[in-house]
């Protein structure tokens, strides 16, 4: 972690092993926003962005990073994996949209909610996908 | 309503944070899909579930409920529980059906977020 001046980065690695252990950076980046005094409900808001990206990595994408930055006003959340990528990413935006497996389904995720509920909770939402190469996706939540 | 009166009504074993009984919950809702509980709940309450898997603990986590009632009987395992206690969620646990344990909760003066 790197910290001064009011700025704050943490990185995250998502083990793409492990769906059970999914979530425990946004646990861990939740805390870090909690410590250094963020408001609760931009927290809220970033734990929810951070944990489908987390889930939707682990899915998807056998694991990635994660790089959470804040600035005193925008929270920043880097995520990028080396997946498949997304074929047609303005489908996946689109609510209910999925291509997860019946086995993720049962575990309660999968449903095609997981971008659209990071799009809802930023205020800003990029995403870059390359077929095979792997997506990259930048949200901001403002503070 | 406290989780306390959540117990009562619910008929329900307390499987972990007995000490935050006492805690005011203001809405709940009931859902084995953890996608829907992170888009449509906001407010700080109670998750109702059928579902059990450490994510059910994590989605609670970062929606910052305060209690898991897992229905049917349903019982999560150590590890679960361990990961619900460090973050102070007290877990439940009713033999009462979802529809059941939600309209004993709603007549009881436990609203949802939508009512």
């Amino acid at each position: 972690m790197s910290q001064g001046s009011g700025f704050i980065t943490e990185r995250y690695i998502v083990n793409g092993d492990d769906f059970h252990a999914a979530g425990s950076a946004s646990s861990a980046m939740k805390k870090l926003l909690r410590s250094i005094g963020v408001p609760p409900e931009a927290i809220r808001r970033a734990a929810i962005c951070m944990y489908e990206g987390e889930i939707n990595m682990v899915i998807h994408a056998c694991g990635g990073e994660a790089e959470v930055s804040f600035d005193g006003e925008y929270i920043t959340i880097h995520l990028a994996d080396k997946g498949p990528g997304i074929e047609n990413p303005q489908l996946a935006l689109k609510e209910g949209y999925s291509t997860a497996t019946d086995e993720i389904r049962e575990l309660g995720f999968g449903a095609g909610m997981g971008l659209p509920n990071m799009k809802r909770n930023s205020d800003e939402l990029e995403m870059e996908s390359v077929l095979g190469e792997g997506t990259t996706i930048v949200m901001k939540i403002k503070v | 309503m406290t989780i306390r009166d959540i117990r009562e009504l619910l008929g329900a074993q307390v499987l972990c944070g007995e000490d935050n009984m006492d805690q005011v919950v203001l809405s709940a809702c009931g859902s084995d899909l953890m996608s829907d509980v992170l888009a449509y709940v906001k407010e700080q309450s109670v998750l109702l579930t059928g579902l059990v898997n450490p994510q059910v603990m994590r989605t609670a986590e970062m929606m910052d409920m305060r209690c898991i009632v897992f229905v049917r009987g349903k019982k999560p395992d150590g590890a679960m529980l361990d990961l619900a206690d460090s973050h102070g969620m007290v877990v439940m646990n009713t033999p009462l059906r979802m529809y059941t344990a939600c309209g004993r909760l709603y007549a009881g003066g436990l609203k949802g977020e939508d009512a």
